[in-house]
């Protein structure tokens, strides 16, 4: 097991690294949100070329993401499929016109349809990176100090930091307990029928849940031990000051907000419409 | 100093989840400022009494009360856990487990962090106590990268900032290296010093804990105090053998020599026992009549390693490196180091689990060609945690498993899987949901579950962590007769008498490297071996030494060979 296949915060001192939490999930949140709610393609374009460059300043490997990368392409392919066979003349409803790509009865391709398709793509560019760009580089307790700072409460906030901080735990102890599975006689290699994989990981699974579930109750005990819990709030170690550069992040996010309500205006509503 | 701080009287205490009562009518009272051991079997309750002291019980673990338990003048069912956490500092068994924060600094600060404290005055504190315990220089790592010892200086640092004025560690020497723990020991000790705290240690290793001053140690045994008195006081008694508890080694040797333990005022520390001419001679004379050498040489050769290494990742400082060494058929060795030291990686090379620099050859097949599956036919390796091995619900499902996946014929899978279970003694709890059982059985069932597949090697990672004497004789016997049987068996052990009693082989592991393959007896004789691989010296060196015996090893071995003859009469 290696440490570049590991999805979890790793230390690093990039810029974006070296960003408040709270600045990177308020950045997240907003340029999300603001991509989400438009369907201006040139402002997603940008969105999208942007994240990927911030991917490659974050110092992110290919190695670190791929797997949960192929899990989204795989995931986003079927929700693509699925919206074209649901209503291919969506895209034709949309902006007004019609250009005939393919011509095949129900499923008639428009160059509409197709823009529209591009759109939902783009969306997927553009926020992927973000998040992954988040979890990858956010300290999982400043995160949780983060997400108690816009007024989620503190014990809300810390079992989702512990569960993030249990991913890299949780694989390696998969990747143990697969091991001595192996050695056991199960097969889940590539030559393994998928009826023998899915047997194979049940048998993983259990001694991964009641060796886990030992843990889980060990440190809940220790956290109460020393008094998580006995307040109402609680103070952050972890917590850092805003910087210029947090101040300036947050700018650049409202101002995405702002391009998009202007945008609204300048298409009057949400398309951005090149056929007309 | 005399203000009794923990007062149990006449204390009852039962598991909802249990039929019968933990603690039976407990009257135990603790003063102040004194240093306490309590020590007992698994199960006689002893963590049980660690529950009380820091609110655990009636709060988590829920449960009937009868009596009272005042802690620093509160009752501890009127008390909440957060209470009680200003009274009581607790550092828990597996400080590995227990980390919250993601570095040093953050963990220690966590319970500042819960009593909302300022930012500033935290680092302050922090600051000031992790130079207290030098450890200001970890404060930006994770906790989880440094080695055993400062992990548990680590989450005492924890605890140590709430100033608490009692001190409770269960069991702080089971996942340490040896000489971590004695560190660890030097440290309470410090603290305690510096702060008056009562310290209270929960652990049933007498040889490693007994030489730091305590002043009464209390016996628990089937949840009831058995004794309760100075160290001194029950080494004269023979409480300790009765209750399962090993005595320490020396006072063993003592004994089996044939002195009169009873005329030695002072038994609790080696340094203090008489001097005189008498019981040098009377140890002398037992070696000479008993010391025969027990050596069976000239084996097969079995596993050849060729220059192995590993590394996990660019950041390791130690990576596996270079190790070079052959096994030989029928060996029983043992592999000891400090933690991190590479183990536990070289041992998972072997079985195939992870890729490896360099060639692994059983029997001069190199093992490169061969699946996991197909070496796991060679090489059996047992967990650490029986917890992570087993997979279904009955005993002998477990133990058929690996059959089963092998496409055996049913008739046959019965057969070998009875007999196996007949060879662990398992054989009357083959239709036993493995839930009901003990700790040391669901380890015989992971050792039969692999033993089953009739490897000619079974490498076992610390099979006796945290176990008490009665599930280490019972394992550690059980791996003793499959050896003479012809199985050859690595053993990874942090414990240096079970590495002296059962191997006849040692690898010893200091970062990353093989320092040393020679015989246990030859490994702890050597000073720089010793501190090499963060060893300690059983009490029975320390005996040798101070009656000047000609030759100490003559006496260790001329003990174990003791041992070995007692085991086999059983």
């Amino acid at each position: 097991m290696h440490d570049e296949q590991i999805l979890g915060y790793q230390p690093g001192n990039s810029l974006i690294h070296s960003l408040n939490g709270t600045t990177k999930l308020i950045f997240l949140l907003l340029v999300s949100i603001s991509c989400m709610i438009t369907y201006d393609t040139r402002f997603l374009l940008v969105i999208c070329i942007f994240s990927l460059i911030l991917l490659k300043v974050a110092h992110i490997k290919w190695k670190q993401i791929s797997f949960i990368v192929k899990f989204v392409v795989i995931f986003a392919l079927i929700n693509l499929i699925a919206v074209f066979i649901f209503q291919p003349t969506y895209g034709q409803t949309l902006y007004h016109s019609k250009n005939i790509l393919v011509n095949a009865g129900y499923f008639t391709l428009t160059s509409q349809e197709l823009f529209y398709l591009l759109n939902l793509i783009l969306k997927y560019i553009c926020s992927v990176p973000l998040v992954l760009l988040f979890l990858l580089t956010t300290n999982p307790s400043q995160f949780a100090s983060s997400l108690n700072s816009i007024g989620i409460s503190y014990k809300i906030s810390y079992a989702v930091a512990l569960a993030l901080r249990y991913i890299p735990n949780i694989q390696t102890s998969y990747w143990e307990i697969s091991a001595a599975q192996q050695a056991r006689g199960n097969e889940l290699s590539k030559k393994a029928t998928l009826s023998q994989k899915i047997r194979g990981t049940l048998n993983i699974v259990t001694p991964l849940i009641f060796s886990n579930l030992n843990k889980i109750d060990t440190i809940s005990t220790a956290m109460e031990l020393r008094r998580f819990g006995s307040k109402k709030k609680r103070t952050w170690y972890v917590t850092q000051s805003f910087n210029l550069a947090d101040y300036l992040v947050i700018l650049i996010a409202l101002l995405s907000v702002i391009i998009v309500v202007i945008l609204f205006k300048v298409n009057s509503g949400r398309f951005y419409n090149p056929f007309i | 100093m005399n203000k009794p701080i923990i007062e149990f009287k006449n204390f009852t205490f039962k598991y909802v989840s249990q039929a019968e009562a933990t603690l039976k009518d407990i009257n135990l009272t603790i003063n102040a400022g004194e240093k306490i051991l309590i020590a007992g079997p698994s199960g006689s309750g002893k963590s049980t009494i660690g529950h009380c002291l820091n609110g655990l019980i009636p709060e988590i673990y829920e449960g009937d009360i009868q009596g009272t338990c005042r802690i620093n003048g509160k009752d501890i069912i009127q008390s909440s856990i957060f209470d009680l956490s200003f009274t009581t500092s607790t550092i828990l068994q597996d400080s590995d487990s227990q980390f919250i924060g993601l570095t040093v600094g953050e963990d220690i600060a966590f319970a500042l962090e819960n009593d909302c404290q300022k930012q500033e005055k935290m680092q302050k504190t922090i600051q000031s106590w992790s130079k207290k315990l030098n450890i200001n220089n970890l404060l930006q790592q994770s906790p989880q990268a440094l080695s055993g010892g400062q992990k548990q200086i680590v989450a005492l640092a924890g605890v140590l900032v709430d100033e608490s004025p009692i001190l409770l560690f269960d069991e702080p020497l089971a996942n340490l290296d040896p000489a971590a723990g004695e560190k660890t020991m030097q440290v309470i000790d410090q603290v305690q010093y510096s702060l008056h705290a009562t310290v209270i240690i929960i652990e049933h290793r007498l040889e490693e804990v007994l030489g730091h001053d305590f002043d009464r140690i209390v016996l628990i045994d089937d949840g009831k105090i058995l004794a309760d008195t100075t160290p001194n006081n029950l080494l004269h008694q023979n409480k300790l053998q009765d209750s399962g508890v090993r005595p320490p080694l020396y006072l063993d040797a003592l004994k089996k020599a044939g002195i009169n333990i009873n005329k030695i005022p002072k038994l609790e520390k080696i340094k203090n026992l008489p001097t005189g001419p008498k019981i040098g001679a009377q140890l002398s004379h037992w070696i000479e009549s008993n010391s025969e050498n027990t050596s069976n040489e000239s084996k097969h050769p079995l596993l050849t390693l060729k220059s192995i290494g590993h590394r996990y990742n660019k950041k390791q400082l130690y990576p596996l490196k270079d190790v070079t060494t052959t096994i030989k058929q029928g060996d029983f060795v043992s592999i000891v180091g400090q933690n991190g030291a590479g183990k536990t990686t070289l041992c998972r090379a072997i079985c195939g689990f992870i890729n490896y620099e360099g060639k692994i050859s059983l029997a001069n097949q190199d093992l490169a060609e061969l699946s996991i599956k197909q070496r796991a036919e060679k090489i059996g390796y047992v967990m650490q945690n029986p917890n992570q091995m087993i997979s279904q619900k009955i005993v002998f499902d477990e133990v058929a498993l690996g059959l089963r996946l092998r496409h055996i014929d049913e008739d046959q899978i019965t057969e070998r899987v009875n007999q196996t279970l007949k060879i662990c003694g398992l054989y009357p709890f083959r239709h036993w949901p493995i839930s009901a059982l003990s700790f040391g059985q669901k380890k015989r069932i992971t050792i039969a579950a692999i033993l089953v597949l009739e490897p000619e090697l079974i490498i076992l990672d610390e099979p006796t962590a945290g176990q008490d004497w009665k599930t280490y004789t019972e394992i550690m016997n059980f791996l003793n007769q499959l050896n003479h049987q012809g199985k050859t068996i690595m053993i990874i052990t942090h414990d240096m008498h079970l590495m002296m009693e059962y191997t006849n082989r040692s690898l010893a592991f200091a970062k990353g490297r093989l320092i040393a393959d020679t015989t246990p007896l030859a490994l702890l004789t050597d000073d720089n071996l010793v501190k090499a691989a963060s060893l300690r010296r059983t009490s029975l060196f320390t005996l040798a030494k101070h009656y000047n015996l000609p030759n100490p090893n003559k006496f260790v071995q001329t003990y174990i060979n003791d041992e070995r003859k007692h085991l086999q009469e059983r």
